[in-house]
């Protein structure tokens, strides 16, 4: 399987026994076509986003415990065992691909984007990517340029925000009938 | 693999085309007055759980659906990401909390993955065991449930006296009926307890005879064979399109199993068969799960007769670093104790990376794709639910379905809400 030829072909890694190849972000759609198509990735499982604001650093949750109890927005007790390769890019979003045949190969087809950098829809290739690409666009706030009903699908469709980010804040919204309402 | 020799279910795709998902009223039912918007769910008793579809009827025929998640979304991911490791096994478990097993097992598997665990082969045949066992009692759930909302009421005491005997089981080995977390990173939590295995035989002994009535109950039943046969179709073409997997793609009639085709565990030294139909209806996808459950029966069977040949064998692997110390070295051991203290508190440290990791849960294909910064917590996971996507497919199912049919459709993709919403 030459990976190279995939339109849009920036880097390819393989680890822990999973091949992941990087592409161009504008070029996601060619890509996807071209693994269905000449590589026989018939198979979308999943889509998924990561945020990696603030990756390597102190995480932003822990459990210190203050006078009024346990703040979850100090950074946490403990470091890291080493500094984690640098991530020059906020997300990246991942199309685990399957391809059903023999030996079942897989393939992660990987972009990278910053905030509000939108990626071609995949939803003309794999039509099961629409709920996928709804959901990443829901929790992380990723745009899908093409997608056909690109609105929110697990939180209501006034939610400020997307919870999966990591700047947005854990235990932010107010607990009823606390000091803090 | 027998990919290409497979019958027609239909001509052509019948995705909806401009919302894969959403089934549009076509424009020339729209102008009559005649189309009745009905709002199904969420609170419905056969949408099993809260899954709200709002449909458009045009007397009785179905012709507009689209199906609303969401009403149990309770944040798992977030969630998991602000607890260690260790603490986040008990959260897969709720996911999907009709097939907890499978789904703590994704997650374990892709924490050994990233740790490049060796893990005991003890504890690789329990998991084994342990998640068929999880299957069947998925399908019997399945079972008694979709059959009771087309009215056939005694097939779910039936099946629920025999679910019982799973969770029986499931407390016998954890301490608990459901969402056991008993598999721990390196193996299994504990020992397996004695007279587990006297336990289980019994189950395999039984079980045979109750999948014999379930079948004398329904398989002809003439009302059960009409509500099922030839409604809901999904072709195979269509199936993989949508991303389906599981008993819903082998009832389209691809022959495709994870357990098989990309073995985990020890899936590879046991022998069973994959059940594959080709008619993709509601009928077919009982069978496939029928005849699952007579498969897993075997395969349990396999399980124990290796497991049996195991006693005194290690149940976890031998890494300090990860695995809590054994109880009784506390009191001699500094070293076991600052190990034991270290691991409750701060959690292991899991080496950087990223890994998806997917097995063959009864609902299909179940993935896990975590991220690791190298950190006692994980920085990110993602669960690829299969009952998400099995969602999907509603609107090329209920094309040219009765709205009495699509009780029938719901249930036979087999949708457990906290899996599709988390």
């Amino acid at each position: 399987m030459n990976v190279r030829d995939i339109p849009g072909f920036l880097d390819v890694r393989e680890e822990h026994g999973e091949t992941t190849v990087v592409v161009e972000r504008e070029r996601v759609r060619d890509a996807a076509r071209h693994l269905r198509d000449e590589l026989g990735f018939n198979f979308l499982a999943d889509v998924v986003a990561t945020d990696y604001l603030n990756w390597g650093t102190k995480g932003v949750s822990g459990y210190i415990g203050t006078a009024s109890g346990r703040d979850l927005n100090l950074p946490m007790t403990q470091g890291l065992q080493a500094q984690p390769r640098p991530k020059p890019w906020r997300f990246s979003v991942s199309y685990h691909l399957l391809a059903l045949r023999e030996g079942a190969p897989r393939l992660r087809l990987q972009t990278l984007l910053e905030d509000g950098d939108p990626v071609p829809s995949v939803v003309s290739v794999w039509p099961t990517a629409d709920w996928h690409e709804r959901e990443q666009f829901d929790l992380m706030g990723i745009r899908f340029d093409g997608h056909p009903n690109l609105v929110r699908i697990l939180l209501e469709d006034d939610w400020e925000g997307h919870p999966l980010r990591k700047d947005y804040p854990i235990g932010g919204e107010p607990v009823r009938f606390s000091d803090a309402e | 693999m027998s990919l290409a020799e497979r019958t027609k279910i239909y001509e052509g795709s019948r995705i909806p085309q401009r919302v894969p998902t959403v089934l549009d009223v076509p424009p020339e039912l729209l102008s009559s007055d005649d189309i009745l918007q009905v709002n199904f769910g969420p609170n419905h008793p056969s949408t099993h759980g809260v899954l709200r579809l709002i449909v458009d009827l045009d007397g009785e025929q179905v012709v507009g659906l689209s199906a609303v998640i969401g009403y149990l979304h309770t944040g798992f991911e977030k969630n998991m990401e602000q607890k260690t490791w260790w603490k986040a096994i008990t959260y897969p478990e709720r996911i999907d909390y009709v097939g907890y097993q499978n789904n703590e097992l994704v997650f374990v598997l892709a924490i050994e993955k990233l740790l490049a665990l060796e893990i005991p082969e003890k504890a690789t045949w329990m998991r084994m065991l342990l998640c068929e066992l999880n299957r069947i009692h998925s399908h019997l759930v399945f079972l008694g449930t979709s059959a009771l909302e087309l009215g056939a009421i005694s097939m779910f005491w039936y099946t629920f006296r025999e679910r019982e005997m799973v969770l029986d089981l499931s407390e016998l080995v954890a301490g608990q009926r459901m969402h056991t977390r008993y598999f721990q990173a390196g193996g299994l939590a504990e020992d397996i307890p004695r007279g587990f295995y006297s336990e289980c035989r019994k189950f395999v002994e039984w079980m045979p005879q109750a999948l014999d009535d379930y079948l004398g109950l329904l398989d002809r039943n003439k009302i059960w064979l009409e509500r099922t046969k030839g409604v809901g179709l999904l072709s195979a073409d269509d199936a993989i399109a949508l991303g389906q997997s599981g008993p819903v793609l082998r009832a389209s009639g691809v022959d495709w199993d994870l357990r098989r085709d990309d073995p985990y565990l020890s899936y590879d030294k046991v022998h069973f068969h994959v059940p594959v139909y080709h008619g993709g209806d509601v009928y077919d996808r009982y069978r496939v799960r029928m005849d699952e459950m007579a498969e897993s029966v075997r395969i349990i069977e396999q399980c124990l007769d290796k497991l049996e040949r195991m006693d005194g064998k290690p149940w976890i692997a031998d890494d300090r670093k990860v695995v809590l110390p054994p109880r009784e070295e506390l009191h001699t051991s500094m070293e076991s104790l600052i190990h034991h203290f270290k691991i409750v508190t701060e959690g292991y440290r899991v080496p950087e990376g990223e890994v998806y990791v997917a097995i063959e849960s009864p609902r299909g294909e179940s993935g896990c794709y975590v991220v690791s910064d190298g950190g006692p917590k994980p920085w990110r996971v993602h669960f690829r639910a299969p009952s998400f996507v099995a969602l999907e497919a509603t609107a090329t199912c209920m094309r040219d379905t009765l709205v009495a049919d699509m009780i029938a459709v719901v249930g036979s993709l087999d949708a457990v809400m906290g899996d599709s919403d988390r």
